[in-house]
C-alpha cells in the first residue's frame, strides 16, 4: 500500500492532486462527473471584492498543446462566494478548499482575505498576484518583489490561515519575487500561473481573443513550470504548490521531484472533466512502478 | 452530461463544406433539442462543440461545417472510427406549452438543431413551419428532410438562386407566415434581424468560442438582462426577452 498523502502548512491532503483555480469553478460543474471528495482539495475560482463580468468574448484560443484564455476574473464577488458558493459547496464537498483571492489594490486583497478568514471551509488562501488578463491589478502585483511583498504583508496581517502567493511566470526573475513573498511572511507559494500569450486569426487579421493577449496554459508549458518550481523550491524554505501543464500521474511525480508538495491541474480539466480523478487513480500504480512508497519522500529529491 | 466513446456509422458531405456524421453510442444524456456535444480530436487540445441534429436511443446525427482544423479533421474520419464525446451539454430548446403555431428559423449551419426540435413539435401534434436561410442554392441542405417530417418549409437564399430571394426575415414577410412563437438558430446578424423584425416571443440559440463546453472555464460568457450566462451551460438557447444585443 503506497502513501499518497502530503501536508501543506499543517493541512494533510489525502493526495497532492488539486484542480487549479479558474478551471474548476466552485466545483458545481464537476460534481456531476465524479465525487469530488477523492481530490486532495481544489482551488476555487479567483474571487474579487465586487462581482466581475470579465472580458468580452471571444475569451478562448486553441494552441498547439494548450490554450489561451482571457476570461478576466469573472466571478460573483466575495459576498456571493461566502453567502452562496461556500454553503452549496458544503453539500457535496466535505474537505477544506483553497480560496483563490485576487484584487485590483492592496486594500482589496486584504479585504477579501479578511472576509474569507472567518470561513471554516477554507484550508488556505491562495493569493493570485499573477492574473495576466486584467489591467491595473492581478499580475501587476506579481511582477515586482516590492509589490508582491506589499500584498503578502497586507494579507498576512488580516488572516490566521496559511497564505500562499500564486506567482506569475511572466517575470525576469521569479526567484526574487518568491523570496520577497517569503520574507514578507508567505506560508507557501504556488506557481506558475499562465504564460502571457497571443494568437492571430490570420484570415481576419486580428487577435483571436478580444482582449488581444491572454494566459497560455496546457501541456506545452509543463517544462517551463517544472523549471520554475525547481528554482523556487531550492531557494525558498516554504511549501510550493506546483502548477502548469500537468496532465498525468507521472507529471505529478515529476513536479514533486523538483520540489512541489502538492500539484495543481488546470487546463486538463477543461478537456477531460475526469482528468484529476484519472490522475489520482493512476498514482498508486505509477508510484509502484517507480519504487516510491511515500509521495512525501520524493519532494525535492532532484538536487 | 456524459463522456463516452462513440463509433462513427457514416460521414458524408451534404454540400461543398457541410458534412453529416452519424454515430452509435449512449445518447441517454441528451435530453433536449438544441443541446450539443463536445468532441475530442486527436492532435488538437480543445474539444470541438457541435450541435445535435437528431438523436434516437443509441444513435446520434451531427451536421457540421468545415471551418477550421478541427472540423477539417472530422471530415476525414470514416465509418468505424471512434470518437470521445461529451454529450448532453447545454440548455436546449424547451417546447413552450403556450404556442400552437410555432415557427422555426434556421440560418446556414444553424439549421441542424431545429431538426430534432421539429420532430418533437410534430410529435406534440403541432403544425410546424420552417424557414431555412442560406447564401446560395449550392449551400442549401435539409430542405427535403424537413419536408419529409411533414413541416411547411420555406427556403430563402441571399442571391435568390433558390426559394425566396433575401434573408429569412424577407421570407417570413413575403409568405406572410402566421405564427405565435419562434425558435431560431443561426448567425448573430440573422438572430438580431429576426428579433427586430417580428413582435412574437421566441428562443434563440447562440454560438461562442468555448473552452470546456460544460461550464467550468467561463470562456463563453455573455451578458443578459438576467446577469452573465455561459453559452455552454445556461445557453446556447436563450429567451428573446433576456438578450442584450
Amino acid at each position: 500500500m503506497v502513501d499518497t498523502s502530503v501536508e501543506l502548512s499543517g493541512w494533510r491532503l489525502d493526495n497532492p492532486v488539486v484542480p487549479a483555480s479558474g478551471t474548476f469553478g466552485f466545483g458545481n460543474e464537476f460534481k456531476d462527473f465524479y465525487d469530488l471528495n477523492l481530490l486532495g482539495t481544489f482551488s476555487f475560482k479567483g474571487t474579487t471584492r465586487e462581482p466581475r463580468y470579465g472580458n468580452p468574448t471571444p475569451r478562448i484560443a486553441e494552441c498547439t498543446a494548450g490554450m489561451i484564455n482571457a476570461v478576466g476574473l469573472q466571478n460573483p464577488g466575495i459576498d456571493a462566494v461566502i453567502s452562496d458558493e461556500l454553503p452549496r459547496l458544503k453539500t457535496f464537498f466535505h474537505k477544506k478548499v483553497i480560496a483563490n483571492i485576487s484584487g485590483f489594490s492592496v486594500d482589496e486583497y486584504a479585504y477579501c482575505c479578511e472576509r474569507i478568514d472567518r470561513e471554516e471551509q477554507v484550508g488556505l488562501i491562495e493569493v493570485n498576484i499573477s492574473c495576466p488578463n486584467v489591467r491595473h491589478g492581478g499580475m501587476s502585483f506579481g511582477t515586482s518583489p516590492e509589490s508582491a511583498a506589499e500584498v503578502t504583508r497586507a494579507v498576512k496581517a488580516v488572516t490566521t490561515k496559511p497564505v500562499y502567493m500564486k506567482l506569475s511566470p511572466n517575470v525576469s526573475d521569479i526567484v526574487a519575487i518568491a523570496r520577497a513573498c517569503v520574507e514578507a511572511g508567505a506560508d507557501g507559494l504556488c506557481l506558475i500561473n499562465t504564460v502571457l500569450g497571443m494568437r492571430i486569426d490570420v484570415q481576419r487579421r486580428r487577435a483571436v481573443v478580444a482582449n488581444t493577449m491572454g494566459g497560455f496554459s496546457g501541456p506545452a508549458i509543463f517544462p517551463l513550470a517544472v523549471r520554475m518550481v525547481y528554482q523556487v523550491a531550492r531557494a525558498c524554505a516554504v511549501p510550493v504548490i506546483g502548477c502548469g501543464g500537468v496532465q498525468s500521474a507521472r507529471d505529478v511525480i515529476e513536479m514533486m521531484m523538483v520540489g512541489a508538495t502538492a500539484v495543481e491541474v488546470g487546463a486538463a480539466n477543461l478537456v477531460n472533466p475526469y482528468a484529476c480523478k484519472e490522475i489520482i487513480e493512476a498514482l498508486p500504480a505509477e508510484m509502484e512502478r517507480l519504487g516510491i512508497e511515500k509521495l512525501n519522500d520524493i519532494i525535492g529529491i532532484i538536487e | 452530461m456524459k463522456k463516452a466513446i462513440y463509433k462513427i456509422r457514416s460521414n458524408e458531405p451534404l454540400t461543398a463544406s457541410v458534412w453529416r456524421m452519424t454515430l452509435a453510442g449512449d445518447t441517454q444524456a441528451i435530453t433536449a433539442p438544441g443541446q450539443f456535444v463536445n468532441i475530442a480530436i486527436d492532435g488538437l487540445f480543445l474539444r470541438r462543440p457541435i450541435s445535435v441534429c437528431d438523436c434516437e436511443p443509441g444513435r446520434l446525427t451531427l451536421i457540421y461545417k468545415v471551418v477550421g482544423e478541427g472540423t477539417e479533421r472530422m471530415s476525414r474520419m470514416r465509418a468505424g472510427d471512434e470518437l470521445d464525446l461529451l454529450t448532453g451539454l447545454g440548455n436546449g430548446f424547451s417546447i413552450t406549452s403556450g404556442s400552437q403555431r410555432p415557427l422555426l428559423v434556421g440560418g446556414g449551419v444553424g439549421v441542424p438543431p431545429l431538426y430534432l426540435l421539429a420532430k418533437q413539435l410534430l410529435a406534440a401534434g403541432l403544425p410546424v413551419q420552417v424557414v431555412l436561410g442560406f447564401n446560395t442554392a449550392a449551400e442549401c441542405f435539409y430542405e427535403a428532410e424537413f419536408r419529409a417530417l411533414g413541416c411547411d418549409v420555406t427556403v430563402a437564399t441571399v442571391d435568390g438562386s433558390a426559394g425566396v430571394k433575401g434573408f429569412v426575415t424577407m421570407a417570413i414577410a413575403e409568405r406572410n407566415l402566421d405564427f405565435d412563437y419562434f425558435y431560431a438558430c443561426g448567425p448573430l446578424p440573422m438572430l438580431r434581424a429576426l428579433c427586430d423584425a417580428v413582435p412574437q416571443d421566441g428562443q434563440l440559440s447562440f454560438e461562442e468560442r468555448m473552452g470546456c463546453g460544460f461550464g467550468g472555464c467561463m470562456g463563453c460568457t455573455c451578458k443578459t438582462k438576467n446577469g452573465p450566462k455561459r453559452i455552454c451551460k445556461e445557453g446556447p438557447v436563450l429567451e428573446k426577452g433576456e438578450i442584450v444585443w
